[in-house]
């Protein structure tokens, strides 16, 4: 079998239109959700009365612990005024809020001691202290593991298929299915996640670096 | 609330009534009281485990005694007696208290995502309302005063374990405390830098009229800056006096004995 280029040429708007529309849409939109909410999550275990932290615990665990193509249909039917899209986003922001909050934790927890007491010895406010002194600390830690999800979600579009979003993939499936032809398109779109993961991890790094505690 | 210029100079700064501390089974302080004049130099002194930490970090809120009283200038500082009960104080009472509370640590605690002046406006500005502009200002003659002009952009990591500690000192009174907390704040330098951060120390102490307490193995420093001196063993005070008497004439043994392990004697 030999490596046909109308095929590729023939694929790409179709692919592409997946991929900006689906793809890269919901990694950017459920990306900015979980980077959010994971964080709200991570605050609310410290700080919540004992009662509401343990009940975030066991939510946060459940979600963790089910696959993420049973929670889009479940979302799915469950949500029935929503279009399958914005279903889409939510689940995978809500999903991956979970895992960014674990990480956001551990980076919490890796500011050392003394800086809470030099917070209180100075009398700054609790809010002060979370947004001056200890965020700033714990995100430069958690920033790789962050990006890492980040990457990992993009890798996860293709599951919307299971609500009728077509991604990429989906897409390009949808091509060979029609010319009986798999190879060119299935190379395409795993060089096109390629040209778009690579310089997303390349950002992370350059803001990894902006963000180093030095001169 | 009154101001504490208001307030009749023989009221304490610090008074501990009855303060009781135990980390778990283990009872570091118990039925403690001592009081400290306002504009007093005490250094705490007793072998390590002692309990001086937990002294001071009771004083700055970090800990919280489980019986007894702790009034900062004759206010109680977490709990208050209600009707013979003992009753906790609602944290915005607390952080009131505070700002009148400086503390410097034996390992620094600079913010390293800040810079040197960041660190020293951030509570200037954020918890006494000050304006960058004047907060700025002012911690421009702090680090003149510690040495460490032209380091305002400079990032803690970038600067030595003395002058992080001269960065802290600075950050400390930046907030204008009536009472500064020190805690072995040389025990973390290297020897050699130890003396400039004394000398810092020795300045403020000469210029201002803080009320300091001091927890310190430097009995040099210890008798140049402090006008009393308190020995503590086994949770409680067990003999207080001037530098001099203390140093020279110990009356109790456990003191004598202390004194000559430090001072090597
Ligand atoms: N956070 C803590 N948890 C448990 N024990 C503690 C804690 N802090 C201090 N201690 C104990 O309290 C005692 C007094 O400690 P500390 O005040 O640090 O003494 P010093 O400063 O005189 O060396 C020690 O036995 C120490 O182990
Ligand atoms: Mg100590």
């Amino acid at each position: 079998m030999s490596w046909n280029w109308d095929h590729v040429w023939d694929s790409l708007p179709f692919l592409l239109e997946g991929f900006v529309q689906v793809t890269l849409l919901v990694t950017v939109v459920s990306s900015a959700i979980a980077a959010v909410l994971g964080l709200l999550i991570a605050i609310a275990r410290r700080t919540a009365p004992a009662p509401i932290a343990a009940l975030l615990t066991f939510v946060v665990n459940f979600i963790r612990m089910t696959p993420i193509v049973v929670q889009l249909v479940f979302a799915y039917f469950a949500f029935l005024a929503l279009d399958a899209l914005t279903v889409g986003i939510l689940v995978f922001g809500v999903h991956y809020a979970t895992y960014m909050a674990e990480v956001y934790r551990a980076g919490i927890d890796s500011v050392p001691k003394g800086q809470w007491e030099a917070t209180t010895a100075l009398s700054m406010s609790r809010s002060r202290t979370w947004r001056a002194v200890i965020m700033p600390q714990a995100i430069r830690a958690t920033l790789p593991a962050l990006g890492n999800y980040v990457i990992s979600m993009f890798k996860d579009t293709p599951f919307l298929i299971a609500i009728t979003v077509a991604d990429m993939v989906s897409n390009a499936l949808e091509y060979g299915g029609d010319h009986f032809r798999y190879v060119e398109v299935i190379v395409l779109a795993g060089v096109l996640f390629l040209i778009a993961s690579y310089p997303t991890s390349l950002a992370i790094r350059k803001l990894e670096e902006r963000i180093a505690f030095t001169t | 609330m009154p101001s504490p210029h208001d307030l009749d100079p023989s009221t304490p700064a610090i008074r501990f009534e009855g303060v009781e501390k135990r980390f778990g089974d283990n009872v570091v302080l118990q039925g403690l009281d001592f009081e400290v004049a306002r504009g007093d130099r005490v250094t705490l002194i007793g072998p390590s485990g002692s309990g001086k930490t937990t002294i001071l970090r009771l004083v700055m809120t970090l800990e919280e005694a489980n019986e007894g009283y702790i009034f900062i200038d004759g206010e109680p500082l977490t709990h208050t007696r209600e009707g013979g009960k003992r009753v906790a104080l609602k944290e915005r009472h607390r952080n009131e208290m505070r700002k009148r509370i400086g503390m410097v640590f034996q390992q620094f605690n600079l913010f390293p995502n800040m810079t040197v002046m960041e660190n020293l406006i951030e509570a200037p500005v954020h918890v006494l309302g000050l304006s960058k502009a004047d907060a700025v200002e002012r911690g421009r003659e702090l680090l003149a005063r510690v040495g460490l002009v032209g380091k305002e952009d400079a990032h803690p990591s970038s600067l030595s374990g003395g002058q992080q500690q001269r960065v802290a000192i600075a950050r400390a009174l930046a907030m204008d405390p009536e009472i500064l907390l020190l805690d072995e704040v040389t025990s973390a330098l290297d020897p050699e830098i130890v003396g400039e951060v004394l000398e810092i120390l020795r300045d403020v102490a000469r210029t201002t009229d803080i009320t300091m307490l001091i927890v310190t193995h430097e009995m040099h420093f210890a008798r140049d800056v402090s006008n009393r001196v308190m020995m503590f063993d086994g949770g409680r005070v067990i003999e207080q006096g001037d530098p001099e008497t203390i140093f020279t004439a110990p009356t109790q043994e456990r003191t004598k004995s202390f004194l000559s392990a430090v001072l090597g004697a």
